[in-house]
C-alpha cells in the first residue's frame, strides 16, 4: 500500500508548512475592534453615536477645566485674567474659588488654627477601621478600634479629656460585671446586671466623676461647637456614626421581626413599616421642630446628636429589610442544625445563622450605606453646614457671586470617590467570602 | 434498660418564668410591653405638659381656615383666599404628579440604560457604566440643584428670541426652551364637552381605555383563529384604526387646536409653561433613579441562566418570541419587586423639591402651612401620614404582584 500515493497523489508534501500569522483582520486590534464595536449595522451606529456623545461632552469639559486659572481672589479677578490669557468669551473655569475656599468646604467654620484635630482624628479612623476591613491586619489593632471612637470625639469637640474617659469607663463597668459577677450570681441576672449597671453607672456617676477628675487634674483641649462642624466633615461624621450604629440595630429589628413572638413581631414590624414609609427630610424636620416636644421640658440638646439618632433610626429600619432577605434566604435546614446541635438561640444566631445571612446581605448593607452617606447632604434643609450649604454660603459673598459648576465638580468628585471606594470594597469582600464553585 | 423517669413532681416555681422555655417568650413579652408602654406615657406626658406651657393643643381645625399664600404650580384652581387644606391637596397632587412622570421617564431611562450595558458594543457598555456610576455615587440633591443651575444659567432670557436676528430660536415654532422655564404646545378645544376641563380629559381617556379594550379583544380572537386554524389573521390595520380614528374624531368634534407659545411683551404667552422646578426635580429624579433601575434589569437579565434562551433556540423559536415568551416572563419575577421599591424610592425623594422651591406636599403642607399657623406637631403628622398611606399602597400591590408571580413548587 506504500507506494499506492506515488501513482494516485502528483505531489505529496514532505515538510511542514512554516506557522503563518493570521489574517491582520482576525487579529489584534483590528479584530477586537470589527468584534466589538462594528459587528452588525446597529453596534455600527450606536458606536458612532457614542463617539459622538463623547466628542460633544469632552469638546465643551476639557477645554473649560483645563484653561481654568488656579489663583485669583475673587471672580470678577478671575475673568479679568481668562480675558487676558484667552480672551473673552473663552469658557475657562475659575478653580480658584476651589483654591481659596478649600479649608471652609472641608472642615466648616472650624477655628483654623486647629485644623490638626479633625485631620489626626481622620487619620486614627482609618487606622481604625482598617483592621475590620481587611483580615489580614494583626489582631491587636482591633483594640485601637475600640478606643477609637472616644479619642475621635475628643479630638474633634475637644474640652476636658475626662468626659469621654467617664464614657468609656460605663464599658468598662459593663465588661467587670459579665467577667466577675455572672459566675457568683448566675446567667440572666448577670445579663440583666450587665445591661443595667452602665445605664445606672452613666445616669449617676459618670457626670459628676468627669467634673471631679478635671478639678483634680484639668487635661483638656479647646472646645469646639457643633455650630463650627461643617462642609465635608459634618458628612463624615454623621454618616460614620450612623453607619456604625445603625448595622447592629438594624440586625436587632431584623431579628425581631423574624422573632415568633407576637409583641417582639409587631413592635419591629410597625417601626421598620413607619420609618421607611416616611421621606427622610421629614424625620429631620422632626428632628429639628418637634423632638422637643417629646421630651421632659427643658430638655435641649445638640441638632447634630438629634440628626445623628434620626440617621441613624432610618439606615437601621433599611438594614433591618436588607437582612430579613439574607435570613429568609437561608435554608431551613440552617436552623434546625444548629438547634440540633442544642444551641441556644443567641449562639445558634451568633455562630451559625448571622454568618451566613450578613454575607448574603453585605450588598445591600454597603447600598444602604452609600444611601446613608449620600442623604447627610439633606442636613442642609435643616440649616447645617454640609458641603452643599457651604457652596450656596460662597456663592451668596460678593466675591464669587455666579460661581456653579466648580463647586459642584469639587463636591461631587468627593462624594463620588467615598462611595465609589465603598461600592468597590463591597465586590472585593463579595468575592472573598465566596465559598463555592470557585 | 428503662430509663423512664417521671416529670419533676412539683408546682409551679417563678424560676420557671425564665427558665423554662414554655413561659420564657411570654416572660419577655410581657416585660417588653411594660417598657414599651411606660416609654410611650413617658412621651404622650412630655407631649402634653409641653404642649400645656407652649399654652397650644391638638388641633386641626386650621385645615379650613384660609391660607392666604399662592402656589405657582397647580393642578387643581387654586388661590390664596383657599384653605390649607385644599393647599395640602395641591401640594399632594404636585408630589403625585412629578412621581409619576418620573417614574415613566425613570423606567425608560433605566431599561435602555440596562440593557445596553449588557450590549456586546465595548464603548456602549462602558459609556452606559459611567453613567450608572456617576449617578449612584453622588448625593441626589446636587443632581436636583445642578441641573436646576443649568436650567436658569445655561439657557437664554426670553428676550434673546426677539428681534429681526434672534440669537436664540424656538424648536419648530413650538417649544422654548428659556432661563424661566419651557413653553410648549397646549391642546386647546373650540367647542369642549363641558366646561369642566378634568370632565373632557376624562371622555377623552375612557374613549382611549375602551379603544384598548377592544383591541385586546381582536388580539385574543386572533389568538384562537391561531390555535383553530394554524393561521394568524393579520390585524395590524384593526389596531391602528381603532387607536386613531373614535379619539380623533372625538377631537376633531371638539375642534382642538394647538396653542402655540408667543413672544408677547418680556415674556412667552400661550402654550403651557413648564417650570424650571418642575424640570429639574422630574430630570434629575428621572437619571438619579434610572441608574439604579438599570442595575435592577441588568440583574434581572443575567439572572436568567444561559441555557433557557438556548433552550427556547433549540425549540425553533425566533430571538424576539424567545424574548417575549421565554426570557422577560422570567426576568420580570426578578426586575418588579425592586422595580416597586425604587418607585417608592423616587416618590419619598420628590420631597426635596424644597431646595428648587416646587410646590409639593412637603412645601405646602409641611412648609409654607406650619409657618403660618404654627401647627407644626399636626403638620408633620398629617404629612407624614400622606407618605406612610402612600408607601403601604404601593407595598400591599407589590406584595399581591409578589405572590402571583411567585414560582409555584412543591
Amino acid at each position: 500500500m506504500s507506494d499506492t500515493h506515488a501513482q494516485t497523489a502528483a505531489f505529496v508534501r514532505d515538510s511542514m508548512i512554516q506557522q503563518q500569522d493570521p489574517p491582520v483582520s482576525q487579529s489584534g486590534a483590528v479584530k477586537w475592534v470589527r468584534e466589538n464595536l462594528f459587528s452588525s449595522w446597529l453596534n455600527i451606529i450606536l458606536t458612532l453615536a457614542s463617539l459622538w456623545f463623547i466628542w460633544a461632552a469632552l469638546s465643551h469639559l476639557l477645554p473649560w477645566m483645563l484653561r481654568g486659572i488656579w489663583q485669583a481672589d475673587s471672580l470678577a479677578q478671575c475673568r479679568a485674567i481668562r480675558d487676558e490669557l484667552y480672551g473673552p468669551d473663552v469658557s475657562a473655569a475659575c478653580w480658584a474659588v476651589i483654591t481659596e475656599r478649600w479649608n471652609q468646604l472641608l472642615f466648616g467654620f472650624y477655628p483654623q488654627d486647629l485644623y490638626w484635630r479633625p485631620v489626626l482624628a481622620f487619620v486614627l479612623f482609618l487606622v481604625a477601621i482598617a483592621p475590620v476591613l481587611f483580615q489580614g491586619l494583626p489582631k491587636k489593632m482591633l483594640g485601637f478600634s475600640l478606643l477609637s471612637p472616644f479619642v475621635i470625639f475628643w479630638l474633634i469637640w475637644g474640652g476636658s479629656i475626662w468626659g469621654p474617659v467617664a464614657i468609656a469607663l460605663g464599658f468598662v463597668v459593663g465588661w467587670a460585671v459579665t467577667r466577675y459577677l455572672t459566675p457568683v450570681i448566675g446567667v440572666l441576672p448577670g445579663v440583666i446586671a450587665t445591661i443595667l449597671a452602665p445605664i445606672v453607672y452613666w445616669l449617676l456617676v459618670a457626670a459628676p466623676l468627669a467634673g471631679l477628675l478635671q478639678d483634680i487634674l484639668p487635661l483638656g483641649i479647646t472646645p469646639v461647637g457643633s455650630k463650627d462642624i461643617g462642609g465635608f466633615m459634618l458628612a463624615l461624621v454623621i454618616g460614620v456614626s450612623g453607619i456604625v450604629l445603625s448595622l447592629p440595630l438594624g440586625i436587632l429589628l431584623a431579628l425581631g421581626r423574624q422573632s415568633d413572638m407576637f409583641l417582639i413581631n409587631k413592635v419591629s414590624v410597625t417601626f421598620i413599616e413607619t420609618i421607611r414609609g416616611v421621606p427622610l427630610i421629614v424625620w429631620l424636620f422632626t428632628a429639628s421642630l418637634l423632638l422637643n416636644y417629646f421630651l421632659p421640658p427643658g430638655t435641649n440638646f445638640d441638632l447634630m446628636l438629634r440628626v445623628i439618632i434620626m440617621v441613624t433610626l432610618f439606615a437601621s429600619a433599611y438594614i433591618a429589610e436588607v437582612v430579613r432577605g439574607g435570613l429568609a434566604a437561608l435554608p431551613k435546614g440552617q436552623y434546625e442544625a444548629a438547634g440540633a446541635l442544642g444551641l441556644d438561640y443567641w449562639n445558634s444566631m451568633r455562630l451559625i445563622i448571622l454568618p451566613q445571612a450578613l454575607k448574603i446581605s453585605i450588598p445591600g448593607i454597603v447600598n444602604t450605606f452609600i444611601g446613608l452617606f449620600k442623604d447627610t447632604t439633606l442636613v442642609m434643609i435643616i440649616g447645617m453646614m454640609d458641603p452643599l450649604f457651604l457652596a450656596n454660603a460662597i456663592r451668596a459673598t460678593t466675591d464669587w457671586n455666579g460661581v456653579y459648576w466648580e463647586l459642584f465638580v469639587f463636591i461631587g468628585l468627593c462624594f463620588f470617590v467615598f462611595c465609589f471606594s465603598m461600592g468597590r470594597y463591597s465586590l472585593f469582600l463579595e468575592k472573598k467570602l465566596r465559598r463555592e464553585h470557585r | 434498660m428503662a430509663t423512664l423517669t417521671d416529670p419533676p413532681e412539683h408546682g409551679f416555681r417563678l424560676g420557671q418564668l425564665i427558665y423554662d422555655t414554655r413561659y420564657r417568650s411570654l416572660t419577655i413579652q410581657v416585660v417588653a410591653m411594660i417598657l414599651l408602654a411606660l416609654m410611650m406615657s413617658w412621651l404622650v406626658s412630655n407631649t402634653i405638659q409641653n404642649l400645656a406651657a407652649l399654652g397650644k393643643d391638638i388641633n386641626f381645625g386650621f385645615l379650613w381656615q384660609p391660607s392666604g399664600y399662592d402656589i405657582n404650580q397647580r393642578l387643581i384652581s387654586y388661590d390664596s383666599q383657599a384653605t390649607h387644606g385644599r393647599a395640602a391637596v395641591v401640594g399632594i397632587l404636585n408630589t403625585l404628579l412629578v412621581a409619576l412622570l418620573g417614574c415613566i421617564l425613570a423606567t425608560i431611562l433605566g431599561v435602555i440604560a440596562g440593557v445596553l450595558r449588557l450590549s456586546s458594543n465595548w464603548i456602549v457598555s462602558r459609556l452606559m457604566a459611567v453613567y450608572v456610576e456617576g449617578f449612584r455615587n453622588v448625593p441626589l440633591l446636587l443632581w436636583i440643584i445642578l441641573i436646576f443651575a443649568l436650567l436658569t444659567e445655561s439657557t437664554p432670557a426670553p428676550n434673546a428670541f426677539r428681534g429681526d436676528e434672534p440669537t436664540s430660536s424656538m424648536f419648530l415654532d413650538a417649544v422654548a426652551v428659556t432661563n424661566r422655564g419651557v413653553y410648549i404646545p397646549a391642546l386647546h378645544f373650540a367647542s369642549p364637552l363641558s366646561q369642566n376641563g378634568a370632565v373632557t380629559w376624562g371622555v377623552i381617556l375612557l374613549v382611549l381605555a375602551l379603544s384598548i379594550f377592544a383591541i385586546t379583544r381582536i388580539k385574543r380572537w386572533a389568538t384562537a383563529t391561531q390555535e383553530a386554524t394554524g393561521v394568524r389573521p393579520a390585524t395590524w390595520h384593526y389596531t391602528l384604526g381603532l387607536l386613531i380614528v373614535p379619539v380623533g374624531a372625538l377631537l376633531v368634534t371638539m375642534g382642538a387646536y394647538l396653542d402655540l407659545p408667543a413672544l408677547q411683551g418680556f415674556n412667552f404667552a400661550g402654550g403651557t409653561h413648564l417650570r424650571n422646578s418642575l424640570i429639574a426635580l422630574w430630570l434629575a429624579l428621572s437619571l438619579y433613579t434610572g441608574a439604579f433601575i438599570a442595575e435592577i434589569v441588568r440583574g434581572g437579565i443575567l439572572a436568567i441562566s444561559k441555557g433557557q434562551s438556548e433552550a427556547a433556540f433549540a425549540l425553533g423559536l425566533r430571538p424576539s418570541t424567545t424574548m417575549n415568551l421565554v426570557i422577560l416572563p422570567q426576568a420580570l419575577r426578578v426586575i418588579i419587586p425592586p422595580l416597586i421599591s425604587q418607585y417608592l424610592n423616587l416618590t419619598k425623594n420628590s420631597s426635596l423639591a424644597i431646595a428648587v422651591g416646587y410646590m409639593d406636599a412637603r412645601s405646602t403642607l409641611g412648609g409654607i402651612t406650619i409657618n403660618q399657623t404654627g401647627r407644626e406637631l399636626e403638620g408633620m403628622l398629617l404629612l407624614g401620614l400622606f407618605y406612610l398611606v402612600l408607601s403601604l399602597i404601593i407595598s400591599a400591590a407589590m406584595n399581591i404582584f409578589n405572590a402571583s408571580v411567585k414560582l409555584k413548587e412543591r
